[in-house]
């Protein structure tokens, strides 16, 4: 018991009110509280206040801008037909265990079919088919962008060649690649029994194209900045090419590697929405548009939803990123 | 000297570095020829070469003429026996104290010692510098004069025939200094290498060495003066403070110094 309390202490989040639970110096635990809690979430309800009082003043052709509250109510419908459509689904499958049963009574030989449920995708599903087209797109662009960017980061004269492609394509715009995927997928990935959908894989490979920029450069930038001392050593010790990229380069450079994967996640976060926009991949961002086109009057309260699911959910990408960052990183002074 | 081939030999080694404005004489027509178990300190003014010199014998340079020969083999790139101890010690970060000699240990005898007698090496190297206590710290969890330390142990532990070390102790402070050049002297005492160490200190000179090559100042720097340090072993500083011959090779070394920088040989504004 005594060993978890003060593990919970050394986490920076819980470390004031274990104190005070123990009794140490309050009056600064309080202080301590009230600045990294109090003024937050004081500036929130500010800022909730704000939004509240500014909705109200614009009308559009679908109603009034929603506030706080309506948005909290279609958070909560949402919520409701996620859980409706769970209960449907154990239904059906209740009902089709009971329909093949019968006929296995019947005649054991019997051929019954199990089917899928195919209900609509309620926004949990959403959320979860989002979760999985970034991280695919990410992990495709970590896997090209961190073996690229040692290279380029070794080789001066790839440095060189390279870094007119980066910089050209860097700053383009998912919605200019995405005609040009969704066309190239649709010619190459050609399959009578398709394992992903085309709209999930042209999304991922937008999501890679937009997001690998950062984590080339990062890579390529802390490969470069090895100490010349470190390499010297490699030298003497005579390590050969892959001994020395597993214990020297690597392991130097993963403080910057990190950084660059922690803006790729970003960006790919970002450059998704717009994305599944347009290539109609069931996620967060063919949410939003189709509620656009729907044009309820709670539409607007459910794109709202939207953007604060997506805002919290790049916040959590963040944390988990630099969480990861911290652990793996040596240099514990890159991670803050 | 005796007459036979040298162990080391420094053979009429110039070193040309191309710059945007034409190539930069930095060594001219070095010569040197060091016995085995010698311990040698190059001097001089900063910016003199003698950095130069001694990334050639590891072969991390390419001299422009001349070259280096370790017993009778030219010497043309990078390679243990010739083990580096650098100035900032570059131990890599992530690795603690014993991985880092590991590293050196594993490359070095890969399939010559089993694991164990691996272990018992690495090990044993630490213990030769005093670090046994801090086996599994990493190097921003010690001191400076710790890290050098290791790099010591990490240099000693590939069993070099020629230990060459760059200012070793020159970012440490004047009681760390003292302490690790004890150490290195035990060590020296014990294991008989071949040095060749760099540095800046007259004392540290006078009390390590058994020559001290003086170097002219650059560009194309060469050796000045070589001086032959007959002090017995082992030294011990506090009894040679006082000593009269250690004071005179002191001088000497001191007065070299001056002379070169009062008048020097040839007139430069590009090094200081």
């Amino acid at each position: 018991m005594m060993s978890v309390v003060s593990k919970l202490e050394n986490i920076g989040m819980f470390a004031p009110w274990v104190r005070i639970i123990k009794g140490e110096n309050r009056r600064e635990q309080v202080n301590v509280l009230l600045r990294a809690i109090g003024i937050p979430f004081f500036a929130f309800i500010v800022f909730l206040g704000l939004w509240d009082a500014s909705a109200k003043s614009v009308v559009t052709s679908l109603g009034q801008v929603p506030g706080p509250a309506q948005v909290m109510e279609q958070a909560q419908g949402l919520w409701q037909e996620y859980k409706d459509e769970q209960v449907k689904e154990a239904k059906f499958y209740e009902r089709q265990e009971k329909r093949n049963a019968k006929k296995l009574a019947k005649s054991p030989d019997a051929k019954i079919k199990w089917r899928e449920y195919r209900g609509r995708p309620t926004y949990i599903d959403q959320i979860f088919t989002s979760l999985v087209t970034v991280f695919t797109g990410f992990f495709i662009a970590v896997f090209i962008a961190v073996p690229l960017g040692i290279m380029t980061g070794l080789s001066k004269t790839l440095n060189s060649a390279m870094n007119p492609i980066i910089q050209i394509f860097k700053p383009v715009s998912p919605l200019a690649w995405l005609p040009i995927v969704t066309m190239v997928v649709s010619a190459v990935y050609v399959s009578a029994d398709p394992m992903f959908e085309k709209s999930f894989i042209t999304s991922a490979i937008t999501v890679t194209l937009c997001c690998m920029w950062p984590t080339l450069i990062n890579t390529s930038v802390g490969v470069s900045s090895i100490s010349p001392d470190l390499l010297n050593v490699s030298k003497v010790l005579r390590l050969n090419w892959a001994t020395k990229i597993r214990k020297v380069v690597i392991p130097s450079s993963i403080p910057m590697i990190f950084t660059g994967m922690r803006l790729s996640l970003g960006v790919g976060w970002m450059v998704l929405i717009a994305a599944e926009m347009l290539a109609q991949n069931p996620g967060l961002g063919k949410f939003v548009w189709d509620e656009f086109q729907n044009g309820s009057s709670n539409s607007l309260g459910r794109i709202m939803v939207a953007v604060l699911t997506i805002g919290l959910i790049g916040f959590l990408l963040d944390w988990i990123m630099l969480t990861l960052q911290r652990k793996f990183s040596w240099d514990k002074s890159a991670a803050r | 000297m005796n007459q036979q081939v040298p162990h080391l030999n420094i053979d009429h080694v110039t070193m040309q570095f191309d710059t945007p404005t034409g190539p930069f004489t930095a060594l001219d027509n070095v010569n040197l020829k060091i016995d085995k178990g010698e311990f040698v300190s190059l001097i001089g003014h900063s910016g003199c070469g003698k950095s130069t010199v001694l990334n050639i014998v590891a072969g991390l340079y390419r001299a422009t003429k001349g070259g280096i020969i370790l017993d009778g083999k030219e010497v043309n790139e990078p390679g243990p026996e010739r083990a580096v101890v650098f100035q900032n010690h570059s131990l890599l970060p992530w690795l603690t104290a014993y991985e880092n000699v590991e590293l050196a240990v594993q490359q070095v005898f890969k399939g010559k010692k089993s694991k164990k007698e691996m272990k018992e090496w690495i090990e044993y190297n630490l213990e030769l510098v005093h670090m046994s206590h801090a086996l599994h710290k990493k190097p921003d969890e010690i001191s400076g004069g710790m890290k050098q330390r290791v790099g010591i142990a990490r240099a000693l532990a590939m069993e070099p025939t020629v230990l060459l070390m760059d200012e070793p102790f020159g970012a440490l402070d004047a009681l760390t200094r003292s302490h690790l050049q004890d150490s290195l002297m035990e060590i020296q005492r014990d294991l008989k290498n071949t040095v060749i160490m760099i540095t800046h200190d007259v004392d540290e000179a006078v009390l390590l060495s058994d020559r001290i090559v003086m170097m002219t100042n650059g560009p194309e720097a060469t050796v000045g003066e070589i001086l032959n340090v007959d002090l017995e072993r082992p030294r011990h500083r506090l009894e040679l403070a006082n000593d009269v011959e250690y004071n005179r090779y002191r001088a000497e070394v001191l007065r070299f110094l001056h002379d070169r920088h009062a008048k020097p040989d040839v007139p430069n504004s590009k090094v200081a």
